[in-house]
């Protein structure tokens, strides 16, 4: 027992003394397509300078020149660390967790970040249980090095939680935090820890993803978004002609991707992606509390609805009551 | 075992959390559509077995009968309750189903994408990290081929399609199945079915809590709008916030 206790307290003060000589230090997982980054990191960024200490930004895949030069020029980094291999085709969290578990291990920081995204969401819980750390997800806000808030039960509760963990793994909403320049750094490249990444348990075989001329859906300053109002898929060509003519991006309700109006990336929800842009156009949308929960955020909502008693205009800055075939179509017509 | 998904919630005065008490609860609805999905590999002939499992209160079992009734073979409850319960979190729930997956040889683990609760969207990522066997996230489509499962993921910017060698774990997107509703006779035979009673300790799994719960408070809600009588106005008002 004795023995049992001194060393307790030997281990805690040893920590205690480690906490002090080590400042903080972020690594951020960039997300990108072998060609661009994506959009999000950029939020993440953000979110990391609101930790305070270095950061860091590691670039993965199997083609990274060109992100990589975009990342070195991200304002405040310390560093970019590349890691170029045909391992990383498709991004893989096989492959991928690995990799920054190498990088963890050289360097040790005490945060490692990703936009909970698809990507981040997929791949920071790996490596968070490779650590033995509990991951946080999709962070809203940053109240210290070790206190974050939260939303909790699709967005109807607000949770500030503190980690006990030593190293925090966070996925960060970006809607919450503003986007980091693009220009204005000149983070030094250098190359991540070299290594045997390729799976042999999982493999990338391909991709379908929807092409569209239009913005970028979680990156959009207008959305307009569409339900099961819209009765049928071709329906929804009223909404894209508005959506020409305001540069908006389009969304849609749950109710209107399970009837194959349209395709399941451009669900707005709970379980769908979450946006809050300048204006949020609800056509034929009730207004469930799942839906809410990806636009709620919005600055300024605009519910039209033939349904009066419809939840949705209990959000709504703008509403209009009536009948959206007819409405829409004159909209556009007048805009 | 969650609060039901059409059930307003309330936050506690004090800000300790969510009021669960005498609200209506029910299984997690991704969960579901994983119960779903294992039925049907089983009339495929795909799975010889199915094994529920949840982490909680004895209120689980509730739970684990509606896996049961809809043609899952037996359940295991892992008992945790009081103070442990408010603070089991994704880490605690992936070292359990680690270790069941292990002790009953599964070749499959499926689990929901996230819990409607907590939104975390961790545990068959984690899980499949405790296991290090691949993982299969946010699955609209499972298809069985040899020692492989081949499954189609729903990611931003559409779909894509990734081949993983059992053992894995997959989680459950909205559109991977519908489930079905238990029948009457289904829900009797349910209640013959065996649920083995387990505690977190029996599998070796520490629940001390990783995080402190400082507050829960509710969302700022939004000022009442207006509603406004035609498209003109409407206009007229997007104009005046400069929106258009």
């Amino acid at each position: 027992m004795l023995l049992g206790c001194g060393r307790i307290i030997q281990k805690s003060s040893g920590q205690g003394f480690k906490v002090l000589s080590r400042l903080q230090s972020t690594l951020i997982i960039a997300e990108h397509n072998n060609e661009k980054l994506t959009p999000i990191t950029r939020h993440a960024l953000t979110a990391a300078t609101k930790l305070g200490g270095e950061i860091s930004v590691l670039v993965a895949g199997s083609k990274c020149g060109a992100v990589a030069e975009e990342v070195s020029k991200l304002p405040g980094l310390s560093k970019v660390l590349v890691a170029e291999n045909a391992a990383f085709n498709g991004f893989l969290p096989e492959s991928l967790t690995p990799l920054i578990l190498a990088t963890q291990k050289q360097f040790n920081y005490t945060h490692i970040l990703a936009g909970a995204t698809a990507f981040g969401k997929s791949l920071l819980p790996r490596v968070a249980a490779k650590l033995d750390v509990s991951p946080i997800s999709d962070v809203i806000g940053i109240n210290g090095p070790d206190t974050f808030i939260r939303t909790i039960y699709a967005g109807n509760a607000i949770q500030t939680l503190k980690s006990k963990d030593s190293v925090k793994i966070i996925s960060v909403r970006g809607t919450s935090f503003e986007a980091a320049p693009s220009e204005g750094g000149s983070g030094k490249v250098e190359p991540a820890p070299s290594g045997e990444y390729a799976s042999s348990v999982s493999e990338f075989v391909g991709q379908e993803l929807s092409k569209s001329d239009r913005p970028e859906l979680t990156a959009a300053k207008v959305i307009v978004s569409g339900g099961r109002g819209m009765k049928s898929g071709d329906n929804f060509k009223l909404l894209y002609s508005l959506a020409d003519k305001m540069n908006a991006a389009v969304g849609a309700s749950r109710a209107a991707v399970d009837a194959g109006f349209v395709p399941n990336d451009l669900q707005i929800g709970q379980t769908g992606k979450i946006v809050a842009p300048e204006l949020y156009i609800a056509v034929g949308i009730s207004g469930a509390i799942q839906h809410l929960a990806g636009m709620k955020d919005s600055k300024t909502i605009v519910a039209i609805n033939k349904d009066p008693e419809a939840p949705i205009f209990q959000v709504s800055d703008y509403g209009l009551v009536a009948d959206l075939f007819k409405a829409v179509p004159e909209l556009t017509e007048k805009l | 075992r969650v609060i039901d998904y059409a059930v307003k919630i309330r936050v506690k005065p004090d800000k300790s959390g969510v009021v669960t008490d005498g609200v209506k609860h029910s299984m997690n609805p991704f969960d579901e559509i994983a119960v779903e999905e294992a039925v049907r590999m089983k009339e495929k002939k795909l799975a010889s077995e199915i094994v529920a499992v949840s982490c909680g209160p004895a209120q689980a079992q509730e739970t684990l009968r509606t896996a049961l009734a809809m043609g899952v073979d037996r359940g295991i409850h892992v008992e945790i309750s009081g103070p442990e319960y408010e603070t089991l979190q994704p880490i605690h729930v992936s070292k359990i189903l680690a270790k069941i997956a292990q002790d009953e040889k599964a070749d499959l683990v499926i689990v929901g994408k996230q819990a409607i609760d907590d939104d975390s969207n961790q545990t068959a990522q984690m899980t499949a990290a405790v296991l290090d066997w691949p993982q299969g996230t946010f699955a609209s489509k499972i298809e069985k081929t040899d020692g492989n499962l081949t499954i189609t993921r729903e990611i931003d910017g559409g779909l894509e399609t990734i081949k993983v060698k059992l053992p894995a774990v997959v989680s459950a997107d909205l559109r991977l199945n519908e489930p079905r509703y238990a029948t009457l006779p289904n829900i009797m035979k349910a209640k013959k079915k065996p649920i083995k009673k387990v505690s977190a300790k029996d599998l070796g799994v520490d629940t001390s809590p990783r995080i402190e719960i400082v507050s829960v408070e509710d969302p700022p809600t939004r000022q009442a709008g207006s509603v406004v009588p035609d498209v003109d106005t409407l206009i007229a008002k997007l104009k005046e916030s400069g929106h258009v």
